[in-house]
């Protein structure tokens, strides 16, 4: 059987959930790989979620948000743009290829990006391969 | 009465908890008086056969240090939960896997090579190498196997209570101490013991001021002022994602958190805590400028998680 990868998708109320919702009412196509989570920001978006993500066997994780500017609460997504880099020098360190955490710009009349990004990653992630968490087999 | 019995135990540690527990000066003789002290292997005389041959739960309280990193440490942590009624993983080893811990940024065979072959200061002509099984004249050797992957207590048995620290204070030790002997009843199983609910910086007396920060330093690279805060001097402390429980110590003496304290109360992950806590205050809003300065984080997952890489979410490195 060929892989699916299985991506989560933490998306911003106001503008990427939005754009995500655009999209299917748009009929426009898109692969269903991503599992889509609705934070109220991005800045919400603990780096724990996508930690503990990892650790229940995503095979890759993608935050979206509001364009620079454009936040709800206005800084929230500069708190996420600091955010995503940086975790993923964590995860380089652990092991965890960083391609497999991204962070997207999706305004809720970006219907197509939204469906660009989702295809696009799980093309990424389907030539990555699976992720299996190590920690998970651990039994010495 | 007959005394409490109490039995403390060294799995993967340096002994640092044990001498903590020296470290009650006088006060050690009021312990003394006070239990019956059944196992102590740093202290006392007694072999593990003593152990096996109590009946079951018939020691009161077990305090258990140390990591669980190899075959020994597994089967004493299953044998003084067996015996024992109150399991307390004492200290930042047993509580979260602690220095030892690290050991999960790499693999055993990585490790043993290193220490047995590749180091500069190896003499290896005759290809020394550790083995669980010799044969030697007198019949065969048997030494206890490693393990790929450090674990801490809870991984491995039923924990009552934990102790933080690395080590647990003298103070709070005896604070523990005073509060069993006194009756009262035991707070709810899974309680941390001799700690704070809050955070170091609670207990830190360093000024902060709203952070804003641009470079970040190691401990060397500066000069730091006494009295302000030393995240805000571009020192990664941590502070502010570690539990309360020491007196701020070492901020007290110049030297940033290390974390030994483990992460506070509903926080699940420390080093995730601590990439969000830094993430926003770093002031910068090019991506360009934000990766120079993140540049200057060196090693985040050995600093953030100094004490925590078992317990942490992830758990190990993948296999490299």
């Amino acid at each position: 059987m060929s892989f699916e990868p299985k991506i989560v998708g933490f998306l911003c109320n106001w503008c990427s959930y939005s754009g995500a919702d655009l999209a299917g009412v748009s009929r426009i196509k898109s692969a269903p790989n991503v599992r889509i989570i609705r934070t109220m920001c991005s800045g919400r978006v603990d780096p724990a979620f996508i930690l503990k993500s990892f650790q229940l066997g995503a095979d890759g994780v993608v935050v979206m948000g509001c364009h620079l500017g454009d936040c709800h609460y206005q800084e929230g997504n500069y708190k996420t743009l600091r955010r995503i880099p940086f975790l993923k020098r964590l995860i380089r360190e652990f092991g965890i290829d960083p391609r497999r955490l991204r962070l997207e710009w999706v305004s809720a009349s970006e219907g197509d990006r939204f469906a660009e990004v989702v295809n696009e990653m799980t093309e990424e992630i389907r030539k990555i391969g699976p992720f299996i968490h190590s920690a998970t087999k651990i039994k010495k | 009465m007959a005394k409490p019995k109490l039995a403390l135990y060294w799995a993967a540690s340096c002994g640092g908890c044990e001498i903590a527990v020296l470290d009650l000066h006088e006060k050690i003789l009021d312990v003394a008086n006070a239990f019956d002290i059944v196992f102590w292997p740093v202290a006392l005389d007694f072999k593990y056969s003593d152990v096996r041959a109590m009946e079951d739960k018939s020691i009161d309280i077990c305090l258990f240090n140390g990591a669980i990193r190899n075959s020994e440490n597994e089967e004493m942590a299953h044998l003084m939960r067996d015996k024992s009624k109150l399991v307390v993983a004492f200290g930042a080893c047993a509580h979260e896997g602690g220095i030892p811990g690290l050991a999960n940024l790499t693999t055993k065979d990585a490790i043993l090579k290193w220490v047995f072959k590749d180091s500069p200061s190896t003499v290896s002509n005759n290809g020394t190498y550790p083995q669980t099984h010799t044969r030697m004249p007198e019949g065969e050797i048997e030494i206890p196997e490693m393990w790929e992957t450090v674990k801490a207590l809870n991984q491995v048995i039923d924990v009552d209570y934990y102790i933080p620290g690395c080590p647990p204070q003298p103070d709070q030790i005896w604070g523990v101490i005073e509060y069993i002997l006194s009756g009262q009843p035991m707070p709810a199983k899974g309680a941390t013991l001799g700690a704070g609910d809050k955070t170091c910086c609670e207990e830190c007396p360093r000024e902060r001021k709203e952070k804003k920060l641009k470079q970040f330093f190691r401990p060397y690279e500066i000069i730091s002022d006494p009295n302000e805060c030393l995240l805000d001097q571009g020192i990664i402390c941590l502070g502010p994602v570690s539990r309360s429980g020491c007196g701020a110590l070492c901020p007290k003496a110049n030297i940033p958190c290390r974390g030994c304290y483990g992460a506070p109360p509903n926080c699940p992950d420390q080093g995730a805590k601590m990439v969000s806590a830094i993430s926003s205050v770093i002031d910068a809003h090019e991506p360009e400028e934000i990766e120079k300065i993140l540049d200057q984080i060196v090693d985040p997952l050995g600093t953030f998680y100094r004490f925590s890489v078992p317990q942490s979410i992830l758990r190990r490195v993948e296999k490299i």
